[in-house]
C-alpha cells in the first residue's frame, strides 16, 4: 500500500531487536488518523479558549484597575509556574470533588488547554500592546475616540501584526503538548497509537506514525501562520 | 474661547508649567515660541487634557474642562491635534486614517464620512492618495493626511504640537501652506513651532515661554522686532 518497499522487507534491522514492520499497522492506520480530528478539536477549541481569554487578561494586565491586574498577573504566575499535565489531571481528576460531576474527558482537555494557553497568550498580546507606539493612542484620544473603541480598532489590529509569529508559536506548542491528553484517556491521535501499540506488541511503528502526523500538522501551521503574516504585513 | 487661569503642571517633583494665565479668542492664531523644554507642548496638551492639568482652570467655551467631572472625550471631539510624528494609524489607508473617526465617535454613516473625507483630503491636496496606506507617504503628505483626519472632526479648535520639527525641509512648506490655509477659514488655532518666519507671516498673537512660565505676549509685529523681556531677547538672537 502505502508502505515503502525497503521497509515491507524488514531491511532495518537492529541486532537484538526486532525489524520494524510497518506493514503490521497498515490496518490500523485509519484508527490512528481518526485522531488527528480528535486532536484538532481539542486544538482549535482550546486555541480559540485561550486567544480570547488571553485577550481579556492582558487587557486587565495593561488597565488601570488594580485589582483585575493583580487577578491577571496571579492566574498567569499560577498557570505558567504548574504542570500543564497537573492541570489536566486536576480538572479531569477532581472535577466531581470541585464542580460536583464529573466532566467529560473531551472538556477537561479543552479547559485545561484552553485555560493554560490564555496564561502565555495574554503575555504575549500584553508584549504586542506595549510595542505599539504610544503616539497611536494619544492620536485616537485626541481624535475622541473612547478607550474600547481604541483598543479595538487601532491598539490591537497592530499588536496583533507585532505577536503574530510568537502567537502561531504558541498554537504549534498546543498542537504538540495536546497529547498529553493521553493520560485521561482521550483518543487522540497519541493514545490510538498507543492502543495500536499494544495490541501489536510493537510500539515504535505506531508510535513514528503518530510522530510523522504531528509533524505534518505542525508543518501545516506553519505555512498558514506565513500566509496570515504575510497578509497583513501588506500595509507595510 | 480658550481661558487658562493659574494652570501648573508637574510630572512628579518636575515642575513644567507655573502660573500660566492665558486666553485666546475665537477665530484667532495664536503661536507658542521658546526654548526646547519650556513648556510648550505641555500647555498645548493640557488644552486637549492630553494631560491632566495639576492645578489651575481651564475653560473651552463655557465649560470648564478642568472640572473632575467633565467628560474629556466630548472636548477632544471638538479640539483637533495635529503632533510632530504624525500618528497615522498605519493599518488604515488615507482616507480610512480621515473617516475613522467620523463613523465611531460620530456615528457617520460610512458613505458621508468618505464623501466629507474626500473632500478635505481634496483641501490638503491628497485625494489621489486614497487609498494608499501612510507608509507610502512622504513625511510631508503624512502631515497633511493627520490635519484632514483632526478637521473630519470638523473641530471649533485646532491644536498643533509642532507639527513641521520631524519633517525633512522641503516639505515644511506644504504643511504651512496647509495650516495658512486653515487659518484664513477663521479656525481658531493654537501653534507649537520653531517655525519663526511662520509665526511671524500668521500668527494674531505670540506667546513666548521659557522654564514653565509664559514670560511675554504680544503681537508678531511688536515681538519680533523689540521683545520687552530680556529673556526673549536673547532668544530671538539666537534664533533668527
Amino acid at each position: 500500500m502505502l508502505v515503502p518497499a525497503v521497509m515491507e522487507h524488514s531491511l532495518f534491522l537492529i541486532e537484538g531487536g526486532k525489524p520494524m514492520n510497518f506493514e503490521q499497522i497498515v490496518p490500523s492506520m485509519p484508527f490512528i488518523l481518526q485522531g488527528i480530528w480528535v486532536t484538532l478539536q481539542i486544538v482549535i477549541i482550546a486555541g480559540i479558549l485561550g486567544f480570547i481569554l488571553g485577550i481579556i487578561l492582558s487587557l486587565f494586565k495593561i488597565g488601570r484597575i488594580k485589582v483585575l491586574r493583580w487577578i491577571a498577573d496571579a492566574y498567569t504566575s499560577i498557570f505558567r509556574g504548574t504542570p500543564l499535565v497537573l492541570q489536566l489531571m486536576i480538572i479531569y481528576f477532581a472535577s466531581p470533588q470541585l464542580f460536583g460531576i464529573q466532566i467529560e474527558p473531551y472538556t477537561a482537555a479543552i479547559l485545561a488547554f484552553g485555560l493554560n494557553s490564555a496564561a502565555y497568550i495574554s503575555e504575549i498580546i500584553r508584549a504586542g500592546i506595549l510595542a505599539v507606539d504610544k503616539g497611536q493612542q494619544e492620536a485616537a484620544m485626541a481624535l475622541g475616540v473612547p478607550y474600547n473603541k481604541m483598543m479595538k480598532d487601532v491598539i490591537l489590529p497592530q499588536a496583533m501584526k507585532n505577536i503574530l509569529p510568537a502567537l502561531m508559536n504558541e498554537f504549534i506548542t498546543l498542537t504538540k503538548e495536546s497529547a498529553i491528553v493521553t493520560v485521561i484517556g482521550v483518543t487522540d491521535i497519541m493514545r490510538r497509537s498507543y492502543i495500536v501499540g499494544s495490541d501489536t506488541f510493537s510500539f515504535l511503528e505506531p508510535l513514528l506514525f503518530a510522530g510523522l502526523i504531528y509533524y505534518v500538522m505542525v508543518l501545516v501551521l506553519t505555512v498558514a501562520g506565513k500566509w496570515v503574516e504575510g497578509r497583513m504585513r501588506r500595509s507595510d | 474661547m480658550i481661558k487658562v487661569n493659574g494652570l501648573y503642571k508637574s510630572f512628579g517633583k518636575l515642575e513644567v508649567l507655573k502660573n500660566i494665565d492665558a486666553s485666546i479668542d475665537e477665530g484667532e492664531v495664536v503661536v507658542v515660541i521658546g526654548p526646547s523644554g519650556s513648556g510648550k507642548s505641555t500647555f498645548l496638551r493640557c488644552l486637549n487634557l492630553l494631560e491632566q492639568p495639576t492645578s489651575g482652570m481651564i475653560h473651552i467655551g463655557q465649560e470648564e474642562i478642568t472640572n473632575k467631572k467633565y467628560n474629556p472625550l466630548k472636548l477632544r471631539s471638538n479640539v483637533g491635534m495635529v503632533f510632530q510624528h504624525f500618528h497615522l494609524f498605519p493599518h488604515m489607508t488615507t482616507l480610512e486614517n480621515v473617516t475613522y473617526a467620523p463613523i465611531k465617535v460620530k456615528g457617520l454613516k460610512t458613505a458621508d464620512a468618505k464623501k466629507i473625507g474626500m473632500e478635505l483630503l481634496e483641501k490638503v491636496g491628497l485625494s489621489d492618495k486614497a487609498d494608499q496606506y501612510p507608509n507610502r507617504l512622504s513625511g510631508g503628505q503624512k502631515q497633511r493626511v493627520a490635519i484632514a483626519r483632526a478637521l473630519a472632526m470638523e473641530p471649533s479648535i485646532m491644536l498643533f504640537d509642532e507639527p513641521t520639527s520631524a519633517l525633512d525641509p522641503e516639505m515644511v512648506k506644504e504643511v504651512l501652506d496647509v495650516m495658512k490655509s486653515l487659518a484664513k477659514t477663521g479656525m481658531t488655532m493654537v501653534i507649537v513651532t520653531h517655525e519663526m518666519g511662520f509665526a511671524r507671516e500668521v500668527a494674531d498673537r505670540i506667546l513666548f515661554m521659557d522654564g514653565g512660565m509664559l514670560i511675554e505676549e504680544a503681537d508678531p509685529a511688536s515681538f519680533f522686532t523689540a521683545p520687552s523681556s530680556k529673556r526673549a531677547q536673547d532668544f530671538l538672537q539666537k534664533v533668527l
